[in-house]
């Protein structure tokens, strides 16, 4: 209770006020800027369907509103934003932008958060050992392999994955969902999981291992080791927790990253999640869909951010934001 | 003090040799060529370039030649090392056409961005006060986009065009590299050698670029050679969903792209374009680790 208080007691509320303060323009501008980038753009999202009359077209714009003067548009979407209403989707026909978006993501949340996880897991381990071994073998090799790790794409290992072990072994399922449930399972999951973890992997275990390396030369571990401390102790007690520390900072920008990653894997394994809706969107012009993602994935990445500075600032009492 | 006391007592060969000093350069290109990754990588990478920029002019096909031969396996009679593709396009020739691309992106809009974000930071470090915050601000309200998106709409918006995409990621990525030489031009501008010059007499832009600038190039030179492999990343990227640049032109994103579409029928075309895009990188990636080593030799 003491614990939860104190820690409470660390958050930069004023702080936090600024960078909510901020976040608000930031995202007006962010919603501006694509609202007239996707109506500027050449193009209608029904000019696709086949050849319609002019008079049909414009028939249809009429219906969506897309025939009254662009600022007038402008507005009347920003305010059916203000009140949660991002409008209906233009190209998929009886859905709404926010049905759509309810139903992609779950599948892109699961598939981010699940590889965040194994990254911040796996990564961690990995550097966490590398740096106790440093300058070893086993520390050039772990360090080698993040290096491959870091230099492959997602958009490269994920079809050389999905042709190894979904074509010629036939282990997993090379894409799509689950074909009796039309669910995301386990085996659906693994190879998308897999792809998108791994440069996270070899870019956390990176890092952890740098902070590992300066946290063990610093004074309180040379303490620790004084007072005659076990090894054990000395780096499960010490040095973990101070070496942990950039991992929290590195975690708001890497969802940021992770988000974009979503994008290719989505396309690559064929899963229907918020990434696949935003390119095919922009390229059929449905730019109330378009809006919905950008605006969706802008607050996630604000908040995400804001979440890993407040949680840095509980667990190192050194940072002060002013 | 002291140190001249004792400089004098000494014989003048030991003087001359301490006047002659070493600057961080000097060191760092010394610690740099003991690094064997990173000079590996450099030999490799000057080939890459060597083989893109002189390769296509030297091989007997053009990007415009359609064989007969369609999605042929890898042969030296005909003349395919790598085969062809669907349309009957000399696969190896594409590569090499790819590569050159790829590298002009990486290069071209990390140049964009290292003019763009040193100006940009050396301005507002150095200006400060009320200038430096709205500098700031804008950085951090660009920074909090979701910068795929936007670069994906702009594509979308002005058509698949080349420059545009320099310009789109050039315009992207010069916001670390703004923040790193802000924050470095800030610590140095307190520093007693600054004030000397602002004592002599020197302008505000010539203390900038005489005095501070040099000081940053060491982080910045980092960052550059570590721009460049997220830039052709990022390009590739945009080629790989279908954004890049047009045909017959390619790049090593879109070779991939076609490759994976292929891979089932002939998995060279996915993996021949996957490894050079991979050992190109590597390069890079060693390249710009063994600089930072160089430069920065703490975490060694």
């Amino acid at each position: 209770m003491n614990g939860l208080k104190r820690a409470l007691s660390r958050i930069p509320w004023t702080y936090v006020g600024k960078r909510l303060m901020i976040a608000v323009p930031t995202l007006l501008v962010i919603v501006t800027l694509a609202f007239f980038m996707m109506r500027l753009a050449p193009g209608s999202p029904f000019s696709a369907e086949g050849r319609q009359s002019p008079q049909a077209l414009a028939a249809l714009e009429a219906q969506y509103g897309l025939d009254k003067p662009m600022w007038q548009q402008y507005t009347s979407y920003l305010g059916g934003v203000l009140q949660g209403d991002f409008g209906p989707s233009l190209k998929t026909k009886d859905k709404t932008v926010a049905e759509m978006i309810g139903d992609g993501l779950p599948i892109s949340m699961t598939l981010g958060f699940s590889a965040m996880l194994i990254a911040l897991i796996v990564g961690g381990a990995i550097g966490i050992f590398a740096g106790l071994k440093q300058n070893t073998a086993a520390d050039y090799g772990a360090m080698g392999f993040a290096m491959v790790g870091i230099s492959i794409p997602n958009y490269v290992t994920g079809p050389i994955l999905a042709l190894i072990f979904g074509v010629w072994l036939a282990w997993l399922p090379p894409g799509g969902l689950d074909f009796y449930t039309g669910h995301m399972t386990v085996a659906t999951m693994t190879l998308p999981v897999l792809t998108l973890s791994l440069p996270y992997i070899a870019i956390i275990s990176r890092l952890m291992r740098a902070s590992m390396i300066e946290t063990l030369r610093s004074n309180h571990i040379r303490t620790a080791r004084g007072k005659g401390l076990s090894e054990r102790e000395v780096i499960f007690r010490h040095a973990l927790p101070q070496a942990l520390l950039p991992l929290i900072s590195f975690v708001g920008p890497a969802t940021a990253g992770v988000v974009t990653g979503s994008l290719v894997i989505e396309r690559i394994f064929t899963l229907p999640g918020v990434g696949s809706y935003f390119v095919q969107g922009a390229l059929d012009r449905d730019f109330t869909l378009v809006m919905g993602v950008v605006i969706l994935f802008a607050t996630l990445i604000i908040l995400l951010n804001l979440i890993a500075d407040i949680l840095y600032a509980v667990l190192d009492p050194k940072v002060r934001y002013e | 003090m002291t140190g001249t006391v004792l400089d004098l007592n000494r014989n003048t060969e030991t003087l001359k040799a301490a006047i002659a000093g070493r600057s961080l350069w000097d060191d760092a290109r010394t610690r740099l060529v003991r690094n064997k990754a990173a000079m590996v990588s450099m030999i490799v990478l000057g080939l890459l370039v060597l083989v893109a920029i002189v390769g296509p002019m030297f091989w007997p096909y053009q990007l415009t030649d359609l064989s007969t031969l369609r999605n042929s396996p890898p042969s030296l009679a005909p003349f395919h090392p790598l085969g062809t593709d669907l349309q009957g396009r000399d696969l190896a020739l594409r590569l090499m056409v790819g590569l050159r691309m790829s590298l002009l992106v990486g290069f071209v809009a990390t140049l964009v961005s290292l003019v763009i974000g040193v100006t940009w930071g050396a301005t507002a470090g150095y200006l400060g006060g009320w200038a430096d915050q709205i500098m700031m601000r804008i950085v951090d309200v660009i920074y909090a986009l979701p910068f795929i998106f936007f670069v994906i709409l702009l594509v979308v918006a002005f058509g698949r065009n080349i420059i545009l995409i320099f310009l789109a990621i050039g315009a992207v990525e010069w916001l670390t590299m703004a923040r790193i030489v802000r924050g470095q031009t800030l610590a140095l501008k307190g520093r007693e050698f600054i004030e000397a010059a602002r004592a002599a007499g020197v302008s505000r832009f010539n203390i900038v670029r005489r005095h501070i600038l040099p000081n940053v190039m060491g982080p910045v030179a980092v960052f550059v050679t570590l721009t460049i492999p997220t830039v052709i990343l990022l390009e590739s990227f945009l080629s790989f969903i279908g954004l890049g640049v047009n045909e017959p032109l390619t790049s090593l994103g879109s070779l991939i792209a076609i490759g994976k579409d292929n891979m089932e029928q002939a998995p060279h075309q996915l993996f021949a374009p996957a490894l050079t895009m991979m050992v190109t990188l590597l390069c890079l990636n060693f390249i710009g680790d063994g600089l930072r080593d160089a430069l920065d030799p703490k975490d060694r």
